[in-house]
């Protein structure tokens, strides 16, 4: 579904990530440790196009990210960022929110759809004439993923989805995610700097310090220790 | 050993659009020694109001109540504004979530540290504030404290931006320091520092410690006593060590629905509030 090699990013002559690659597979999720600047985020978002200075190759669905028209590539990929309080629109209406990439896109009947997605992420129809302060964190991060589900992509990349949430908010979007990923058939790539959560989450995952990977552990490998990297030793023991 | 901050029957109150007042605190009693006390709970549960009621930071339009308030034998009910805000800073400090909100931006690191390090001691030479201010930076395990003093706050990373937020609020000495989230914005590695440095405070020079949190599985490994609040209220409060014995359903509900690295896969429980919890106001 996603297929990354030999990526290099470069931000005013630093190497964000250097040398990084990673393939998943249709249905899985896939997982991002590490800590700050480390370049798990900016993996996400120049898959998504948001980085313009990188080399390597990007795949998405068989599909060329460099290459595939904007489009097309929304349709196929799709974002949830970290704050819920930043990534909405403070003056349009949840309803209108979602409905935009539809309209963008030229699909037909928003509105219906809007009730719809409002429904599937547990919020209800009742919800689209509200406006964004008029929610709370976990209200909006929902809202923010029936946005990124608005024009069925197949793969959701989600940016530490839950770490601006408070504990028992977290157990309600990640149970959430759960059942869309089952109920959908989507694939996930999720960030997180919170070991707990990727190995709850995730089948397979991936360790970056200092723009490059560590290693890549299964879920079983993680959770028997069977470890190899002492920076990842690390992480769990301070986790 | 005698009471370092006691309260009681704390209540905050703001007004709504209705013209009526919500209770935002309702009536929390504590009392802290020179110890780490931990109070949890969720946004909204008062526990960041608790503190700032304690330093007297509050906006004027809060409705403050309490029947007693004392920091180290002073009353703070009946305190000028005068007397309280030489207080704060010099006796109580408070550090924040975010560094990049609390540090001024458009001046120097050493500066702020030094002006800080005059407030308290205005006969105090430029050359010695400028020691003592590379001497806290050492102290709060920042690298280079030379090159560090004359950068930007924007020039520093969350962590080490954290550690100057401590630096410049301990380097008065203060008695007690009210931490409010103050790892919430760090990654676990740097974290782990913040804490040791934290703890390496309260234990060294005796100083008494509010840490907030939401993260109950920190505050049980690093605080002694921890105090669980519910819609402005204290539903629990137990030693850290037996957190895991916790009784209320509330302190119940928030150990169970965070997911463990080697937990179940089953969906997480989530928290069903049940009405009672709020108790009567």
């Amino acid at each position: 579904m996603l297929s990354i090699q030999h990526l290099n990013v470069e931000f005013s002559g630093k190497l964000a990530v250097r040398d990084t690659g990673f393939s998943v597979q249709p249905g899985e999720s896939f997982g991002l440790v590490g800590e700050s600047g480390s370049g798990k985020s900016t993996i996400l978002r120049t898959v998504m196009g948001l980085n313009a200075n990188w080399n390597g190759s990007i795949t998405v669905d068989g599909v060329d990210v460099r290459k595939a028209p904007r489009k097309q590539l929304a349709k196929v990929v799709q974002m949830v960022f970290q704050d819920p309080y930043s990534s909405l629109h403070p003056r349009y209406v949840i309803g209108q929110q979602i409905a935009e990439p539809m309209k963008i896109n030229g699909i037909a009947n928003p509105e219906r759809r809007t009730a719809e997605l409002l429904e599937l992420i547990g919020l209800g129809a009742r919800f689209q004439f509200r406006f964004p302060h008029e929610l709370s964190g976990g209200q909006r991060q929902r809202v923010a993923i029936a946005r990124a589900l608005a024009l069925s992509p197949k793969l959701l990349l989600l940016d530490e989805p839950t770490s601006a949430l408070d504990v028992s908010i977290q157990a309600e979007i990640l149970n959430l995610l759960n059942r869309l990923r089952k109920e959908l058939g989507l694939t996930f790539v999720i960030v997180s700097h919170d070991l707990a959560v990727i190995s709850y989450m995730c089948e397979r995952l991936m360790v970056m310090r200092n723009a490059q990977p560590v290693e890549t552990l299964t879920r079983e490998q993680l959770r028997s220790g069977a470890i190899a990297e002492d920076y990842t030793k690390a992480l769990i023991a301070a986790a | 050993m005698s009471a370092l901050v006691e309260i009681e029957n704390l209540r905050v109150a703001f007004r709504n659009d209705e013209g009526g007042y919500n209770d935002a605190v309702r009536g929390v009693t504590l009392s802290l020694g020179r110890e780490k006390l931990g109070i949890v709970g969720e946004s909204g549960s008062g526990k960041s109001l608790t503190g700032r009621a304690l330093l007297g930071v509050l906006p004027p339009y809060a409705r403050i109540s309490v029947d007693k308030m004392q920091f180290d034998g002073i009353d703070l009910k009946s305190a000028t504004p005068k007397l309280r805000r030489s207080l704060r800073g010099g006796r109580m400090g408070m550090i924040l979530q975010d560094p990049k909100f609390s540090l001024n931006p458009v001046m120097t690191i050493g500066k702020q540290i030094v002006e800080a390090i005059r407030i308290g001691d205005r006969r105090i030479s430029g050359g010695d504030a400028r020691k003592k201010a590379l001497g806290i930076l050492e102290a709060v395990h920042i690298r280079e404290p030379e090159r560090v003093f004359n950068l930007y706050p924007h020039e520093l990373s969350g962590g080490m931006g954290q550690r100057v937020m401590i630096g410049m609020m301990v380097v008065r000495e203060p008695d007690l320091l009210i931490a409010d989230e103050p790892t919430s914005a760090l990654d676990v590695t740097v974290r782990t520092q913040v804490l040791s440095i934290l703890d390496e405070l309260v234990t060294r020079r005796g100083m008494g410690l509010i840490f907030i949190s939401h993260d109950l599985n920190l505050v049980s490994k690093f605080c002694d006593r921890v105090i669980v609040m519910y819609a402005g209220r204290i539903v629990e409060s137990i030693e850290a060590s037996r957190l895991s014995e916790a009784t209320h359903p509330y302190t119940r509900g928030l150990l169970s629905c965070l997911p463990q690295i080697d937990g179940s896969l089953e969906p997480l429980p989530v928290l069903n509030r049940d009405a009672s919890w709020a108790g009567a106001a």
